[in-house]
């Protein structure tokens, strides 16, 4: 099997994504942190149009954006276990959730870079994201992918974890359980997945390596 | 060909309707187009087989392309798929950014970035995906019928500014699918002065 090596970073959503992916499919990889204040010049031919991280590279060929990477790692190899469901329309179902993720996920990361009525607007937004998830989004699934874990639940559970972090960092409160309780349980059983309970980077060295983050942020606003 | 009945929600202005009504069409699919109006408040595309929903354009053209998967539209190698995922999703990033009509028009070199952009993606190729028209072109092609109004906003042509870019439209649009479907031009850019009209934008 060609090399197969991720340019990552340790306190990304988007990066532990895929590391979740090779790792729930055993698929043996060699690991680069990137330092996003100083990316290396491989990371800069990988992915010239983006120049972000996660990049996969699979025997030199690189693979660029989460999302898209993990699709071509289900691709490669649909076995042990598959992520994604088999019938057309089912998977069309879960790229809708996967996009939706995507999309509205954005509000939750915008919170960290804002202050005032931005930050107001960024909280409803992640709110609002919750609330239809909660309502529409498993039905009487324990996962995204049915009764197991996929690539939708790889998504949420992705925004679910570093949502946890953000309400520490900005003191605030959002994903309650007695608000969500859908997406609490489901949160639950996600995390302890093994591999996923093996691979979560710490919340609280996050916490500190965010808030030192934000205190240059919002000063220098 | 026909496998269950086929409708689609659809609006003749919305880029998004031309990338499933040209799937469709590329597949030899038979559909009922029920017309939406654009201010309804009704998102579309929605494409309903055997009365199943399905939204989101891209989602729906990788659908129609895994139902009926022949001719196909995304390449059969993995890398290659990746490759045709990313390019869509960068569209649709830059149209999130430009594209809303209320948005600000981006600046013509914003604009022209953009296309170099996907110019380096084409390469020497015919289309995105290399001979074959296929998923990157159902994509991106339908966008092209706005280009006139933001020409005339920004009083440049595509085809001084990117020849190679403004080749593949022009190959695009010998197709029989792409040149029936796609709405005139024209029809879009009074639709657009409409719409901003509307939103009060200078």
């Amino acid at each position: 099997m060609a090399e197969v090596k991720l340019h990552g970073g340790w306190a990304s959503p988007f990066s532990n994504k895929v590391v979740w992916a090779l790792k729930l499919k055993g698929i043996p990889y060699e690991y680069i942190e990137e330092d996003l204040y100083n990316k290396s010049a491989s990371l800069l031919k990988y992915n010239p149009v983006h120049k972000m991280i996660p990049v996969l590279v699979h025997g030199e060929k690189p693979v660029c954006e989460s999302m898209v990477i993990l699709e071509y790692i289900e691709e490669m190899w649909p076995q042990n276990p598959s992520l994604m469901p088999s019938d057309p329309y089912d998977r069309a179902q879960a790229r809708f959730w996967i996009k939706f993720a995507e999309d509205k996920g954005v509000a939750v990361w915008k919170m960290f870079f804002s202050t005032g009525q931005v930050l107001e607007n960024a909280m409803k937004a992640a709110l609002e994201m919750l609330q239809t998830v909660e309502k529409h989004g498993l039905g009487e699934k324990k996962f995204f992918n049915g009764d197991n874990i996929g690539l939708a639940d790889l998504a949420f559970g992705a925004i679910a974890y570093w949502l946890q972090v953000l309400e520490d960092v900005m003191g605030v409160k959002l994903f309650e359980s007695h608000k969500f309780p859908s997406l609490h349980e489901w949160f639950e059983n996600f995390r302890k997945v093994p591999v996923i309970e093996e691979n979560l980077p710490n919340q609280h060295e996050m916490v500190i390596a965010f808030k030192r983050r934000r205190e240059t942020l919002v000063t220098s606003a | 060909m026909s496998k269950g009945e086929v409708v689609l929600l659809d609006c003749w202005a919305s880029p998004f309707c031309l990338r499933a009504k040209i799937a469709l069409a590329e597949k030899g699919v038979e559909y009922e187009a029920r017309a939406e109006n654009l201010f309804g408040g009704k998102k579309v595309p929605v494409l309903l087989h055997d009365g199943k929903p399905l939204c989101e354009s891209t989602i729906i053209v990788n659908y129609i392309d895994e139902t009926w998967p022949s001719p196909p539209l995304l390449p059969s190698c993995a890398f290659e798929r990746a490759k045709a995922r990313f390019w869509s999703d960068f569209i649709d990033k830059k149209y999130a950014t430009y594209g809303k009509a209320r948005a600000r028009s981006p600046a013509k070199n914003e604009f022209i970035e953009i296309l170099k952009q996907l110019e380096g993606a084409l390469g020497e190729k015919d289309f995105f995906g290399g001979d074959s028209f296929g998923f990157v072109d159902v994509i991106a092609i339908p966008l092209t019928c706005w280009f006139y109004a933001v020409e005339e906003f920004g009083g440049f042509k595509v085809e001084n500014e990117c020849p190679k870019f403004s080749a593949w439209m022009n190959k695009c649009m010998q197709r029989e699918t792409v040149a029936r479907i796609l709405p005139d031009p024209e029809k879009v850019y009074e639709f657009v002065i409409m719409l901003r009209n509307m939103f009060g934008i200078e």
